[in-house]
């Protein structure tokens, strides 16, 4: 296939385990992750939950879904979107959150942050830049 | 009358707990538990509001602040962790239990 490389945004903005909007989120990018197209996401408002470290869900009886993203890196989703005021809304910093990675192979698979802070008002502008987006 | 207020949902999401705090009296309990627990962690708007609430006791479900990954150290100071078990004692103990999903 010769398509043109579309830019994907996938919008985070639910807690997770109370609702199954992070969980079909997380699924859609993974099979999404297989048409090689440019994917980021962004999690704000109560998405910026869904990465925090140390989830335990034993005592809910509930799947712990969080060492998923750990994985998007493998699957060339690089660019997680944080937004700063959600996160300092809920009295959390980017310490609170899992420490995701990517190995860029173009530099001898030098580890990278995948998570990227960005303001309310360049969320804004990223959103804008998109081709689609899709919100969970 | 003493009511047990149960809360469900986040107080970033949903009105509900704003409400639930509006309603509630003297003598009575609220319990956080699934997203509502959001609304028992430190630094947050809803940590003001349960402070400035004398003589209602706050209660949050230690099973989903683990689920989520929130320490006990986050909980805003007074409020109770509790258990599964506690919970129903809880609702036991009041003469009624209010749902604010």
């Amino acid at each position: 296939m010769s398509e043109e490389i579309k830019k994907f945004l996938y919008l985070n903005r639910r807690a997770p385990y109370g609702t199954i909007y992070a969980w079909e989120a997380l699924e859609v990018v993974l099979i999404g992750a297989a048409f090689d197209q440019d994917v980021s996401l962004a999690f704000f408002d109560d998405g910026v939950y869904q990465i925090v470290k140390g989830q335990d869900t034993a005592g809910i009886g509930m799947k712990n879904f969080s060492p998923t993203y750990s994985a998007l890196g493998d699957y060339e989703v690089t660019k997680l979107y944080v937004e700063k005021e959600s996160l300092e809304e809920r009295g959390l910093t980017v310490d609170d959150l899992m420490p995701l990675k990517w190995e860029d192979e173009d530099e001898d698979w030098a580890e990278k942050d995948s998570i990227r802070l960005v303001s309310r008002e360049e969320l804004a502008r990223i959103i804008d830049e998109q081709d689609v987006v899709f919100s969970f | 009358m003493s009511e047990l207020h149960i809360v469900n949902k986040s107080p970033f999401e949903k009105s509900s707990f704003d409400s639930c705090m509006s309603h509630v009296l003297e003598g009575s309990a609220v319990l956080l538990f699934e997203d509502g627990i959001y609304a028992a962690t430190s630094g947050t708007a809803a940590a003001e509001k349960v402070k400035s609430a004398p003589g209602v006791k706050f209660y949050v479900l230690g099973p989903d602040l683990k689920a989520r990954g929130l320490s006990e150290e986050r909980v805003t100071d007074g409020v109770e962790i509790v258990d599964y078990a506690r919970f129903v004692d809880l609702a036991e103990e009041h003469d009624k239990v209010v749902s604010w999903v």
